[in-house]
Parts: C-alpha cells; structure tokens; sequence
C-alpha cells in the first residue's frame, strides 16, 4: 500500500532561554491517500507542532516525514487551514480566497474562474465583494476552506478549524466542510478538542498523550461511506467510538 | 440600517444630531470672533500696547502690505516646501529603515539602543551643529526637520511591525509565501491606520523642526520673519508669521485628514 504521508519516529524539541519544551516524542504514523485522520490530545500536547512539521513550516529534530514518498519541504502541495481563519479584514472576501494563488502567482482566467464557482458552490458569491466582518462565523471558514482548496492541496491540514464557533453553527459547518472534503476525495488530517467531532468526521482518530505527545492509541472507525458526519453522531457505535476514546485519553490521567 | 424608511425616532436623533453639531461650530466661531473683538477693542482703548500686542487691524495692514512687497508668500513658500520634503523624506526613510530593521533581528538588536538615545535626544541641540556642517541653506533646515521626527517613527513603525499577529504571518507561510511577501500581504497593509497615524504626528513635528532650523540660520521663511521681527520689533511681523503657521498647520493636518478618511472609507 502506498501512503500519502508517513511519519517516521520523528522528535521536536522547543529552545528558548527558560529551558527546553520537549513537544513531539516517537511520532509514527502513516495516512492513505483519501483517507481522513482525526488528531485528539489534551490541551498544550503539541497537536499545533505537529501540523507544522507536517507542512514543512519547521524541521524535525530527528525522524522523517516523507509525502508520496519526498522529503516534505516549504513547497509541498499542504493545505493548512489554522486555527483561525485569519481573513483580512482590508481585503474583500473574493480577495481574501484569492490570497494564496496571488502568493504563488498563480492568478490566472482559468483560477479565477474556478474561484467564482467554488464561491457559488459554497454560498458565497453574493458576498464576494463584502469585507470578511460581514460574514457569519460560518462563512468565513468556508472562506478559509476556499483559500485553501484553491492551491489543489494532496493533503489537507486542519488544526481546529471549528473552535471559534458556537456549537451549534460549529455542528453544522464540521457536517458541512465534512462532506466537501469526503465529496473532493481529498485527504485530510483534523486536530481538535472535541471528540465526538474527530469520531463523526475521521476515518481513524489518533490519541495523543500529553506533553511531550507520544501517539497513545490508533483507533479505527467504521461507519457505512454514504453516513454525512451528523448522520454519524445518531448511530449507536458512536457512543461506543467516543467512549472508547475517553477512556485512552483519561488513562493518562491515572 | 440602509433602508429607505427611517422611522420617527430615528430621524428625530438625526437632527438632534445634526442641531448639536451646527451649535458647536456656532460656538467655535464666536470664540474667535469675540477674541479678535476683544484685541482689537483693548488695544482701541489703550489698555494693552499695540507695539507690543499688535492688533488685528495692524496685522490686516502688515499682511497687505507685505503682499504687496512680495514677501509674505516668499516665505510661507520656503516653510511649507522645506516641511512637505522634511515630511516626505522622514516618512520614506523611517519605512525603508523600519523594512531593513524588520528583516534583521541582529540588525535592529544592535542599533536599538543608538535609536532610543537619538530619539530621546533634544533635536533643537543639533541644529547648530548641522548649521556649521552643512552650511546655512534650506538643506540643513530639511535635515533639522527630519531630526526631529525620524527616530520616533522608525521607532513607532518597528513596534507596529512587531504587532502583527505572528498566526497571520504563518498563514502567508502555509500558502508558500516568502519574507517578503509577508511584508507586502501582511505587514504592511495591516500598518496602514499606523503608518498615517504616524505622518499625523510628523507633519506637525517636521513643520517644529523646520522653524528651528530656520530661527538658528536662515534668511528666509516664517521662522527667520519671527526672529527677525523681534530684533527689530516689528512685532507685527512676528504676530502675523505665528497666524500663520497656525493655519498652515491646520491645513497640513487636514491633508491628512483626508487621507485617514479615505483609509478608513476601504477598511
Ligand atoms: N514557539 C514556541 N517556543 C517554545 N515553546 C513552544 C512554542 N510553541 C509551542 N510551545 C510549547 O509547546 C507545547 C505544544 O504547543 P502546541 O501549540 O503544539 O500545543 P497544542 O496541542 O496545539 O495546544 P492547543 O490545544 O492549545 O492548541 C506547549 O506546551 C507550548 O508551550
Ligand atoms: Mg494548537
């Protein structure tokens, strides 16, 4: 089996002059093209490290990170939508979408159309021309997801993308930008507190231990494919799911 | 917000609104009008001297005469030409240095404490100094005028640059952006209202600093009219030279108003 990304023993230790932060330790993992990872662990563990050594922003102290295979460099096709959406506030929402292709050169006819249509897809194209400001919590991180989807990302990176929304909006967006990402085929790694969120949207949710993260436990979920996220959260294995994953966490803890 | 039928209430605030307004400038214009009243009435009657205090009449007449002659626009032309490039330059040069300074750590590490000391400096002190280096020409007041402003604002400009929300700066990363692409996407536009609040500040300090200069060693400008005319008490001269970089302060100051305004129109 070929994987998309595979981790391999990899260590990332932060420096600063009050001492030394250990905050990855033996992370090993691999994902399948298409597949959907969710990423759970307590707060502080270092799940925010993790992306970014996914993405090449900073280099492992020892291990490696191979995508299709390569060394992962500053330039690798990862999309990684932060923890906030961070449209700015002087551009227009179009603008805003059109950031990282106009970061990459990439503006052309063919881009910008595509842009308009995913702006139509995902209900936006009435807003085009407003300032992020005017948009619902919701909007703007289908926004996010648009600057993101634009680049063609092999691999998706989300580090809580839901957080700044209230629950119920943050149900109906996780629902919503579930099914885009599930409907692209792409493939995507999801960090989040919240564990009933990382059983209705993963494949298999990877448990993290606290400070410096270790991997804890790989648990793979099994839901029928034709399932929406919400649909999930109705069954009966998904009490059994998010149980399963409150007692790795909590097992830490004794 | 937008829509076209406002109901009772809110159109009775609007012209509440509007009322108050109106009755401000009303005040606004009667001070003015009741101290230009009164100057004129007291020097009329003696109570104050009109070689010392000048009165509005006198000046009236000075500033036509001096048209007349010439020179009042001479002068207001030397001030306003050596404070608009004193401004301009101070605010090109604090952004180019700010940039450099933005790109290097070591490099703002090792002149903070020479730009703090700078700052902090009274700049009046060098102007004597600039005057026997450079010679007494409108360069050297140009150079007073920056000495003034530019260590503040690069200062200013630094600490702003620094504001920005480093997970902003990382977005531009995820999307493959580069340094300076996070100047140009980030930085910078997101120190737009600074940047213009900034030249608020320094068209005033460039326009002080000018008038240094120009009081140490010039022969021409508001500030020389002013140093001039005490020495040789026309007082008038320097009442009428005050006035007006009253109203040129007034005037610059709205320039940028304008520019805050229209920033303000895109955010
Ligand atoms: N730039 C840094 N320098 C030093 N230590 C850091 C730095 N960034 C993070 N850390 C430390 O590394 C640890 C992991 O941080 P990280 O942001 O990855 O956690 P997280 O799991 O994403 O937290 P959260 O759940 O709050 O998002 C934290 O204890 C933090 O204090
Ligand atoms: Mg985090």
């Amino acid at each position: 089996m070929e994987y998309l990304i595979s981790c391999q023993h990899m260590f990332y230790t932060y420096h600063t002059l009050q001492g030394e932060t250990p905050a990855l330790c033996d992370i090993d993992f691999q994902v399948k093209p298409g597949e959907f990872l969710s990423i759970v662990g307590p707060s502080g563990c270092g799940k925010s490290t993790l992306l970014s050594l996914l993405c090449g922003l900073i280099q492992p102290e020892s291990g490696k990170i191979l995508l299709n295979g390569q060394n992962v460099t500053g330039k690798c096709s990862i999309g990684y939508m932060l923890q906030h959406d961070h449209l700015f506030e002087w551009r227009t929402v179009k603008k805003n979408i059109l950031l990282g292709l106009e970061i990459q050169k990439k503006i052309n006819k063919e881009t910008l159309k595509e842009a308009d249509e995913l702006l139509k897809t995902y209900g936006l194209y009435d807003f085009k021309d407003a300032r992020p400001s005017q948009l619902s919590g919701g909007m703007r991180q289908r926004a996010a997801l648009i600057r993101t989807l634009l680049l063609h990302p092999d691999l998706l990176l989300l580090d809580e993308p839901f957080s700044a929304l209230d629950y119920q909006t943050r149900l109906q967006v996780s629902d919503d930008i579930g099914s885009i990402i599930r409907k692209s085929g792409k493939t995507a790694i999801l960090v989040t507190h919240d564990l009933s969120e990382a059983v209705s949207l993963g494949d298999r949710v990877l448990v993290l231990t606290p400070l410096p993260a270790g991997i804890k436990a790989i648990i793979p979920i099994n839901f029928p494919p034709e399932l929406s996220p919400l649909q999930r959260r109705n069954t009966n294995e998904f009490k059994d799911y998010f149980n399963l994953i409150w007692k790795e966490l909590n097992l830490n803890e004794l | 917000m937008n829509s076209n039928t406002l109901s009772a209430a809110q159109i009775a605030f609007l012209q509440a609104h509007k009322r108050r307004k109106i009755r401000i400038h009303l005040y606004r214009i009667s001070i003015l009008i009741l101290f230009l009243f009164l100057w004129e009435f007291s020097t009329y009657k003696g109570w104050i001297d009109d070689f010392i205090f000048s009165s509005p009449s006198k000046l009236v007449f000075c500033c036509y005469h001096m048209i007349l002659e010439n020179q009042l626009f001479y002068h207001i032309g030397i001030t306003l030409f050596e404070t608009i490039v004193s401004f301009l330059l101070v605010m090109l040069l604090s952004l180019i240095i700010t940039i450099l300074l933005w790109f290097s750590k070591s490099l703002t590490e090792t002149l903070d404490p020479y730009l703090v000391v700078l700052n902090s400096l009274p700049k009046s002190a060098l102007a004597p100094l600039l005057i026997v280096w450079l010679g007494a020409n409108y360069k050297t007041i140009i150079l007073t005028g920056m000495s003034v402003a530019i260590f503040g604002t690069i200062l200013n400009l630094y600490i702003g640059f620094q504001g920005v929300d480093p997970e902003k700066i990382k977005l531009i990363r995820t999307l493959g952006g580069n340094a300076s692409q996070v100047l140009l996407k980030v930085i910078l536009p997101a120190n737009l209202g600074n940047i213009i609040g900034l030249m608020k500040v320094n068209i005033g300090l460039c326009l002080v600093g000018v008038i240094i200069g120009e009081f140490i060693s010039s022969k021409c400008g508001l500030g020389y009219l002013i140093i001039y005319g005490s020495q040789v008490f026309k007082l008038d001269w320097v009442i009428l030279s005050i006035l007006i970089l009253c109203c040129i302060a007034i005037l610059l100051y709205s320039l940028i108003g304008v520019l805050e305004r229209r920033q303000k129109r895109n955010m």
